[in-house]
Formats: structure tokens, C-alpha cells, sequence
């Protein structure tokens, strides 16, 4: 393989997928400690509509306004799941069921209307991202990876991602201890005079940055994924949350690095020069080092436990 | 514009379009149906992790398909993987959630997105085989944006009115378990095989409706009518009839308007129409909707405030806030100077004179007075039997 082209394009691609695995990981343990996994999951799906909605207010599809059409979706989602689950007083779930897919239809509706559908923002495309089409054009070898000519030329996602993942661990570093507190006992933390309530909306606001964020890279889907799977693995080997924290980052770029590597190059192990979904492909790893958690973790996974029950 | 949509809407638009508009109401039906079991048991999501993993087994059928020497496309084929992959997933989420320390929302959230992940990577590999009819894969994702055909409706209506008629005839069984499920198994209900059925259901509706009305909005189908219909009543028979009549309703409306209108995504228009009916019903639901909450609230404010400003005037002075003052206003119980009317200073000592026996009531029986707020409660006579009151009234003096 030349240089030119894993520089170019498998570089890029695997530095965004390990960037949005590891942003979306990293809040993900506190969403799958709140029983509140699936929160991830409306706000990945409403990300259509609010980018459509973006489309059509601006007109273009730069970033920032699809940015923020998301974003406001997301929030918009969150708000009303929220408004509806006390106002009908109903399951969380059922609540979100009902938003979410109503907002996905509206979405649908807007995209069939317009000619957003020609702008290259169709519906596929917002639901399996294209990782594949991150390049970093201007490099040719690896000496100029740090020059200043190649390093302005880096794909756009890829230095917004950097960002996202920066402010994520930042945050969650500098309020570790009330987030741990109210997300293990958000009684005690209501006692310690914690804003519990602001806690979790700021949670859920970050949550969106993210998904935001990583959705135009990676597409809905492995968004969901992302949130879910590294923290719930890092929660069969353990039950201290600053070790689960940083196992989820772990998890989370051995999937975005494997994935990736496997639909670029796995093909070719059997002759077919075609590559595959890189963004499916990383939530199947995911899945993967998942079952293996559960299945072989040293005290939780399914081996030790039965092991246990024999013995005692 | 008016009069073709109400011929679609009574048959009369023609034979295809007769025929879908059958199917996508017999699919509404039996999906607010079904949907009513799973609401009921609070795992309504369940019905997102279902549809999601139908994707890989769409794909792999597709290849079986193009492998045999098919076309890919035979839809019964395609089902059949749906289902497959579909009840695969229900499994995991079931083995995750009984067999690890993780959540059941963890649980349908991993298997949503590793089956979807799987079923894209394998929509990938389909994309470069250049088989043919790789396009009608996409109204898997996203339901048909063309117009269905007639024999595909047929096996859309045929397959949801054989779920519907199972759903009725296990109807008192699902609904114990749903309701109660240790009381169903006290009653040795094999309440294990009745939650394999309902899942069994579950799968049914949402592969049947997978290809019409698309892999993320099928589950509003089974999610959104039996949430309005609870605005409505909390009898399990009501529920489901009237979820039914949701499914049905929205099945009706949205299939005839895109049926009207041809480029409006069917199963997206389906879902609005569903969508409308629950707004609808979180409105204006007598009694639990929020309108009907809003009204009770407002009653109980402008008789708290009535309540105090008879109070105060009782003891000589004004009532204390601009509210209590405006309602005892209203009521000519003060006239336009602020004086105490003679209906009012009537109603003022009555007034004083509740007040007085609900304070000796409650010191003395403090926890039967527990059981009745002052504020909300009818005038006293109503609420205690004579005998207490006569008492209350000889300790007064």
C-alpha cells in the first residue's frame, strides 16, 4: 500500500472513527448507568429532520447551519419526550417512541418536498454516515503530517470532532465527582444541594453536540451504537466508574480502529477489491468485543458467574 | 382535489389502490392491537430493537435470493429474513437482560445498532454485486415512496388479520400477563409461552409492515395508537378496541392521502395521521388529557381563592389577594365599594362555620382527616354522616 493513500484516505477515516467512538463512548457510560441508553437513540434518529429542517431554513448545506438544525432537533426531541412523559404520564420509553418517530416522519415528508433530496443530504446517507468519504487531501508522506500546510488542510470533521471529543473529556474531568454522585444516587446528590436537574439536561445537551457531531461523519446508526456498546462492555469488567471511563475509550478505538480496518481491507483477504461499510462495520465490532465482555468478563461475564454458582 | 380523495377513501379510487388502502388499514388495526400488550408492559422500545434487526436478515435473504438464481426481490423470501434476524434480536435482548448485569434499555439498544450495523455492511457488499432490483431494498429503510401493488397488499392484509384474530383469541390470557404477571401465574397461566406469543405478534406486524411503511417508522404502528388510546380509558377491552380504531383511522387517512398525493412517503404520511390522532387525544381526553387537567387545576384554584376570601371577610377583613378578591367579586358576595353584600356575609359566616368544624374534626380524628382536603372537598355536610357533625357542633359551643 502506498503512503500517499493510507495518508489521504484510510488516515482521516480511522482518526474520525476512533474520534466519534471515543466522544460518544465516553458519554455513553453515563447514559447506560441512567437507564437512559436509549435517550442516545431517539436523539441519532430526530438528527434527520433537524437536518432538513437546517437545509431548508439556510438553504445550503454547509455545516453549521445543519449543525444547528440537528442540534435543535435534538433538543427539541428532549424537551417534548420529557413534556409528554408527565403530561401523560407514561413509560419514558413509549414517550420517546412516540416523538421520535413522528419527528423522523416529518423529516421524511420534508425530504420527499424539496430537492433536499438532490443536495446530498438524502436519507441513507444521514442513516449509514460515509466514513469513507473523509479525506485528507495535501499529504504525501509522512513527513508532512505535521507541517503547517498539510495540518490546515485537515478534513473538517475531523478538527470539529477533535474539538467535540476535547470539550467531552474536559467537561466530564472537571465535574467528575457531581456527575458520579447524581448518577449513582441522585437523591444524595439533591441532599448535597447538586442541581440534579440541571445535571441531566446539560448531559443530555452534550449527548447531542455529540451525536451531532459524529452523525455527519458516521451516520445515525453507528452513533447509537457508539454510545452503547463501549460503555456497556466496560461495565461487565468494572465497577469502578473512573476505570469503566477509560476502558470505554479503549473499547471504543480498538472498535473504530478494527472497523474500519476490517471493511477497507477484509474484502481483499478474499480477492474482492471492494470495500465495505466502514460505518456498520465498526458497530459489529463493537457488538463483537460486547458478547465477548458478557460472555468471558473475570466477574460478571457469564463463565465466572455460572462457575460460581457451581461452586457455591 | 376533495372528491378524488373521498372516492380513495370509500373504494372507489380504483382497484389497486382499493386493495392497499385494505391492507394498510388491516395493518394499522392489527398493529395498535398488538402494540397494546407491549405498552401495557412498559417495553413499548422493544418493538424498535425488532424492527432494526430485520435489516441483516432483509440483506441476507436478498442474496440467498440472487444466489438461487432469483431475482432477490420475491418479498415472502424477504419477510421470511426479516423475521429470522428479527426474532434472533428479541432473543439477545432477552439472553442480555436475564443473564448479564446490564439493563434492558442497554440491552435493545446494543442489538439495534450491531444488527443495523450488520444489515448495512451487507447492504454494502449487495451494492457492489450490481444484482438486479437492489433498489427495492430501500423501502425496507424507509417505506415505499411508490405506490404498492396489489399483491403485495394482499399479503400485507392477509398476514395482519391472521395476527389480529390470534391477538383476539388470547385476548383475556395477554391481557392478565400484561397487566399482572405474577397473578397470572398464580392462576398457573403458562405465562412464559403467552409472552413467546405476544413477542411472536410483536415480530408479525412489524415484518409484515416493514416494506410499506419502512424499518424506523413500523414502530410507530405499534407504539403511537395504543399511547392515545390510554388517553381514553384504562379497560384492557376498550384499550385494545380503540387503539384498534387509532391504527385503523391512521391506516385510512394516510394511505388515502398518499395515495392522492404520489409523492408522499406512505408510511411517513401514516405515521402523521397517527401522530395527529395522539396530539388529539393528549388534548382533549376527558379526564386524563391535559386540557381536561388544566380545567381541574383552574377549578381547584378559583375555589381555594373563594375559600379564603370568605374567610378573611368573615373575620373583617378584605380578601388578601387580587384573585380571591376578583372570584368573591364575581359572585356578588362584595359590591362595588368593597362592601360585604348580604349574600356575601350569608356565605362568609357558612364559611367560618365549615372551617371551625373541619379544625375541631381534624384535631380530633387527625387521621381520618387525612382521607379529605378542605379545599377540594364538597361542603361538609356532604362529606360526614350527621351524628359528627352534631357532634362537632355541641364541642364548637
Amino acid at each position: 500500500m502506498m503512503a500517499s493513500e493510507f495518508l489521504s484516505i484510510d488516515l482521516p477515516a480511522i482518526l474520525v472513527a476512533v474520534l466519534s467512538a471515543t466522544s460518544c463512548g465516553l458519554l455513553g457510560n453515563f447514559l447506560v448507568l441512567r437507564r437512559q441508553a436509549l435517550i442516545g437513540d431517539a436523539i441519532a434518529h430526530v438528527a434527520l429532520p433537524g437536518i432538513v429542517a437546517g437545509f431548508l431554513i439556510a438553504g445550503t448545506i454547509a455545516t453549521i447551519p445543519l449543525m444547528i438544525g440537528a442540534m435543535a432537533a435534538a433538543i427539541i426531541a428532549a424537551g417534548l419526550i420529557e413534556i409528554i412523559r408527565q403530561a401523560g404520564r407514561l413509560e419514558s420509553g413509549a414517550a420517546m417512541g412516540v416523538v421520535f418517530t413522528t419527528m423522523f416522519a416529518i423529516g421524511i415528508v420534508l425530504l420527499e418536498q424539496t430537492d433536499a433530496s438532490n443536495a446530498h443530504i438524502d436519507a441513507e446517507h444521514a442513516l449509514y454516515g460515509n466514513l469513507e468519504s473523509t479525506l485528507w487531501l495535501g499529504v504525501t508522506n509522512w513527513n508532512d503530517v505535521l507541517s503547517r500546510e498539510a495540518l490546515s488542510k485537515l478534513p473538517r470533521q475531523l478538527v470539529t470532532l477533535a474539538g467535540v471529543t476535547a470539550a467531552i473529556a474536559i467537561l466530564i474531568t472537571a465535574f467528575f465527582k457531581e456527575l458520579k454522585v447524581s448518577t449513582f444516587d441522585p437523591g444524595l446528590a439533591a441532599s448535597l444541594g447538586l442541581p440534579v436537574k440541571t445535571i441531566s439536561t446539560a448531559l443530555i445537551v452534550v449527548v447531542a453536540l455529540a451525536a451531532v457531531a459524529a452523525f455527519e461523519a458516521v451516520g445515525s446508526i453507528l452513533v447509537i451504537a457508539m454510545f452503547i456498546c463501549p460503555a456497556a462492555t466496560a461495565r461487565m469488567l468494572t465497577d469502578n466508574l473512573a476505570r469503566q471511563l477509560w476502558l470505554s475509550v479503549v473499547v471504543a478505538t480498538i472498535a473504530g480502529i478494527g472497523g474500519y480496518g476490517l471493511a477497507a481491507f477484509g474484502p481483499q483477504l478474499w480477492g474482492d477489491s471492494h470495500s465495505l461499510s466502514a460505518g456498520g462495520m465498526i458497530a459489529v465490532v463493537a457488538g463483537l468485543l460486547q458478547t465477548v465482555a458478557m460472555v468471558a468478563a473475570p466477574r460478571y461475564g457469564i463463565f465466572c458467574r455460572a462457575r460460581r454458582r457451581r461452586a457455591g | 382535489m376533495p372528491d378524488e380523495f373521498f372516492a380513495i377513501l370509500t373504494f372507489q379510487g380504483g382497484y389497486n389502490t382499493s386493495i392497499v388502502l385494505v391492507g394498510v388499514i388491516a395493518l394499522g388495526i392489527g398493529g395498535g392491537i398488538i402494540g397494546v400488550f407491549s405498552f401495557l408492559r412498559k417495553r413499548a422500545l422493544i418493538s424498535d430493537a425488532i424492527s432494526h434487526a430485520t435489516l441483516p436478515g432483509v440483506a441476507s435473504a436478498f442474496l440467498l435470493g440472487t444466489t438461487l438464481g432469483g431475482s432477490g426481490q420475491n418479498l415472502a423470501l424477504l419477510i421470511a429474513g426479516a423475521a429470522a434476524t428479527g426474532a434472533l434480536g428479541v432473543l439477545c435482548v432477552q439472553w442480555i437482560r436475564d443473564h448479564t448485569r446490564l439493563p434492558e434499555d442497554t440491552a435493545i439498544g446494543t442489538v439495534l445498532s450491531v444488527f443495523f450495523g450488520l444489515g448495512i455492511v451487507l447492504l454494502s457488499h449487495i451494492q457492489t454485486l450490481q444484482a438486479s432490483g437492489q433498489a427495492g431494498l430501500n423501502s425496507f429503510l424507509l417505506g415505499s415512496t411508490a405506490a404498492l401493488m396489489a399483491g403485495e397488499a394482499q399479503l400485507v392484509g392477509g398476514a395482519a388479520l391472521i395476527a389480529i384474530l390470534i391477538a383476539l383469541l388470547l385476548l383475556k390470557e395477554f391481557g392478565a400477563v400484561a397487566f399482572d404477571e405474577e397473578f397470572a401465574a398464580t392462576l398457573g397461566w403458562p405465562v412464559a409461552q403467552l409472552d413467546l406469543a405476544m413477542i411472536g405478534l410483536l415480530l408479525a406486524i412489524v415484518t409484515i409492515g416493514l416494506k410499506t411503511v419502512g424499518l424506523v417508522l413500523i414502530i410507530a404502528l405499534v407504539i403511537i395508537p395504543p399511547v392515545a388510546a390510554h388517553f381514553w380509558t384504562i379497560k384492557l377491552s376498550r384499550l385494545v378496541v380503540l387503539a384498534g380504531v387509532f391504527g385503523g383511522l391512521a391506516g385510512w387517512i394516510g394511505g388515502g392521502l398518499s395515495a392522492l398525493l404520489p409523492d408522499m412517503p406512505a408510511g411517513a404520511v401514516i405515521v402523521l395521521t397517527a401522530a395527529a390522532i395522539f396530539v388529539f387525544s393528549l388534548l382533549f381526553a376527558p379526564r386524563r388529557g391535559v386540557i381536561a387537567w388544566v380545567m381541574r387545576q383552574l377549578h381547584l384554584r378559583i375555589r381555594a381563592a373563594s375559600v379564603r376570601g370568605l374567610l378573611a371577610m368573615a373575620a373583617g377583613y378584605l380578601p388578601p389577594d387580587n384573585l380571591s378578591y376578583r372570584v368573591v367579586r364575581l359572585r356578588g358576595y362584595l359590591d362595588g365599594d368593597a362592601r360585604i353584600t348580604e349574600s356575601g356575609a350569608r356565605a362568609a359566616g357558612k364559611m367560618r362555620r365549615q372551617n371551625q368544624l373541619w379544625q375541631v374534626y381534624r384535631n380530633r380524628h387527625p387521621d381520618a382527616a387525612l382521607a379529605f382536603s378542605p379545599l377540594a372537598a364538597k361542603p361538609i355536610e356532604d362529606v360526614l354522616p350527621p351524628d359528627i357533625i352534631a357532634a362537632l357542633e355541641s364541642e364548637i359551643r
